[in-house]
């Protein structure tokens, strides 16, 4: 029972796995390059979150309704200034400016909120209530309602990226920058539409850990980050669906590992991870090996 | 290609070709007296000048190691504090079998490469940002493995045995000694290698890898060749480090900090010179020893400075030198001198160099 157990709990993690890198991963396929800082920016997200309910008072889940848009409307920014300006010289400094943006934003946090741990509404019955399953299975509500959440989101990404404006110009700024330019629409301001909905998930997630487990400065890279890298490789690259796919095997392979030894948890992650990138380097749903 | 068409005009014999303009031998006997002087440190300044003199050493150690790999090789690695850790941890492993520390630092660092063999079979075929993060998760696996050793300190490490019978002052001392002789070898290795056929391969590389693999350049072997010397550099700056610190930590040994300094570093000083590490070392020292006091704010400052660095004077401040004095410290490239004696001009004059990015 306990291994069933392991498994509803890995699953439902999953989910929130593939809510951290479905962000990692549209970027990627649009731009063409990696932001590391994309952990970190999710941590930053729950650090608002929490000030602004210190702050304000308002009701925990209100703070999504404010952090998120504010999040997007910074991914925004981000994207015109500094990250366009990065992608205009190399992929290599792209990838320098956004390491040297994550050291910066861990650091920063780390400056300001010390290295202590923080939840986000501890005392909210979502987060505390659970039901059970059977005699021995225990599945909190938190869980169940991220992992809708983010196959809402998915689903709502999937349906926007091939049905809405927007998704078609993004989706045709991947392809031909250029051709984009030539038909009269700005690129960089289609790159920076989705950078703003990669941020408003990341945002999303971020808030959903801190409300789950804790957050503290480190963890955007050493967690979220490589986490989200490890569901997207998993999972095959430019699938929205094999995201959560990774996400799950991630979560599940996770779960069985802290089961057999409750330190292993992160490394059997890893191994799985691991595996992947030696047997099925393409990922468990794409066809082709993607170079 | 404008010297490809202009050499077909003229007779190719009439042209010259050097590794530098000025004397290379000038340059050399300078690095030997600067080194001879640094070798006198101990007699003549402070334990404390010396101690932070070795965090130098190992930072730039690290950042030669870092250059070689991302601006030479293409290869953003951000998981080098893998084998900074793996370096301090075999001299550990070898203290406690009775080893001198200082005896067991040239085999950490071989073991240190030998690792990086399987380590890079993994992540050989990821590329630009993909090859990065994955980088990254293996350092987080290879942290966590060691950490399930209890008998070499597990999740919270070990004091390194083997060097308390030794005086204190003579300690530092020695300690100074090996990290100067580390980063001496570490920056000869680098220079050495990039004047070679390697150095001609990886140039070949960054200006066009298609061209290059149709000429016959192995591009793998020379991905692998840098990948292996930068694991052995790291590692032996990873030695250091435990000698050092006389204690051997995972969370310490295996930080991203490692990665984050050695690649400002690099970025700052000048990406793709042999010059860039040593100029961007001394800016961080200068940094981290004036914001001392204000904990995580010098990689902070670091870090803004390098992302400066980086978008807006994209080769370095040894670029920036480079660019109005026309002088190389180590000479890696090839000038043309053109008949009649005349130099080319700064732009036109390097065949194949260390210039900017491609």
């Amino acid at each position: 029972m306990a291994w069933v157990n392991a498994i509803i709990q890995g699953v439902l993690t999953g989910g929130l796995y593939a809510l951290f890198a479905c962000g990692l991963s549209l970027l990627f396929g649009v731009m063409k390059v990696v932001n590391l800082a994309h952990g970190d920016l999710a941590v930053v997200a729950g650090y608002v979150a929490i000030g602004v309910i210190t702050v304000t008072h308002i009701p925990v889940l209100w703070s999504f309704v404010i952090v998120v848009p504010v999040m997007a409307v910074v991914g925004y920014a981000l994207q015109r200034t500094l990250i366009q300006s990065a992608l205009n010289r190399s992929v290599l400094t792209t990838l320098l400016v956004t390491f040297g943006l994550s050291i910066v934003i861990e650091n920063g946090l780390l400056q300001f909120f010390t290295a202590n741990s923080r939840g986000i509404g501890s005392g909210l019955a979502l987060v505390r209530d659970s039901f059970k399953l059977g005699s021995k299975i225990q599945i909190g509500y938190l869980p169940v309602v991220i992992f809708v959440t983010a196959v809402v989101v998915l689903l709502g990404l999937q349906y926007f990226l091939s049905r809405s404006k927007y998704g078609r110009l993004i989706r045709a700024s991947a392809d031909d920058q250029e051709a984009v330019q030539l038909s009269g629409v700005d690129y960089r301001h289609v790159f920076g539409i989705a950078a703003a909905l990669a941020f408003a998930t990341v945002a999303l997630a971020g808030i959903a850990y801190g409300m789950g487990s804790q957050l503290d400065p480190t963890m955007g890279s050493d967690v979220i980050l490589l986490f989200a890298f490890a569901a997207v490789v998993i999972g095959g690259l430019g699938s929205l669906w094999g995201t959560l796919l990774g996400g799950i095997v991630l979560g599940v392979a996770q779960q069985i590992g802290a089961q057999i030894n409750i330190s292993d948890e992160v490394l059997a992650g890893y191994i799985v991870f691991l595996a992947v990138l030696v047997l099925r380097p393409q990922g468990l749903t794409t066809r082709r090996a993607q170079s | 290609m404008s010297l490809v068409a202009e050499a077909g005009t003229q007779s190719v014999a009439e042209f010259r070709v050097t590794r530098s303009r000025r004397n290379v031998a000038w340059t050399g006997a300078g690095a030997l007296i600067v080194v001879a002087v640094l070798a006198f440190f101990p007699y003549l300044v402070y334990a404390g000048t010396t101690t932070i003199m070795v965090q130098a050493f190992i930072v730039l150690t690290l950042a030669s190691m870092w250059n070689l790999l991302a601006g030479y090789a293409g290869l953003v690695s951000v998981g080098q504090q893998a084998f900074v850790g793996l370096g301090a941890y075999f001299v550990l492993i070898l203290a406690l079998h009775g080893v001198s520390p200082f005896a067991a630092l040239p085999v950490a660092a071989v073991c240190c490469g030998v690792a990086a063999l399987p380590l890079w079979w993994l992540v050989s075929r990821l590329r630009s940002g993909y090859f990065a993060i994955a980088t990254w998760v293996l350092a987080a696996t290879v942290m966590l493995i060691i950490e399930k050793f209890s008998s070499i300190g597990g999740g919270t490490g070990l004091p390194l045995p083997g060097l308390s019978g030794l005086s204190p002052t003579l300690l530092t001392a020695y300690t100074y000694w090996i990290g100067l002789a580390v980063t001496v070898l570490a920056l000869l290795a680098v220079y050495l290698l990039l004047r070679g056929r390697l150095g001609l391969v990886l140039t070949a590389i960054r200006d066009d890898e298609v061209a290059a693999r149709s000429s016959g350049a192995r591009v793998g072997m020379a991905r692998l060749l840098v990948f292996v010397v930068a694991a052995i550099g790291c590692g032996a700056g990873g030695a250091v480090l435990a000698i050092s610190q006389l204690q051997v930590q995972p969370s310490a040994v295996f930080s991203i900090s490692w990665t984050a300094e050695m690649a400002f570093a690099t970025i700052i000083g000048g990406l793709g010179t042999i010059e860039g590490p040593i100029i961007g070392t001394a800016v961080f020292m200068l940094l981290q020893q004036t914001l001392a006091s204000f904990n995580a704010w010098y990689l902070i400052v670091f870090g803004l400075v390098a992302i400066a660095v980086a978008l807006f004077a994209r080769r370095g401040l040894w670029g920036l030198v480079d660019t109005h004095l026309n002088v190389r410290l180590f000479p890696v490239g090839y000038y043309l001198h053109s008949p009649g004696g005349a130099h080319r001009g700064p732009s036109g004059t390097e065949i194949t160099s260390a210039a900017p990015l491609a």
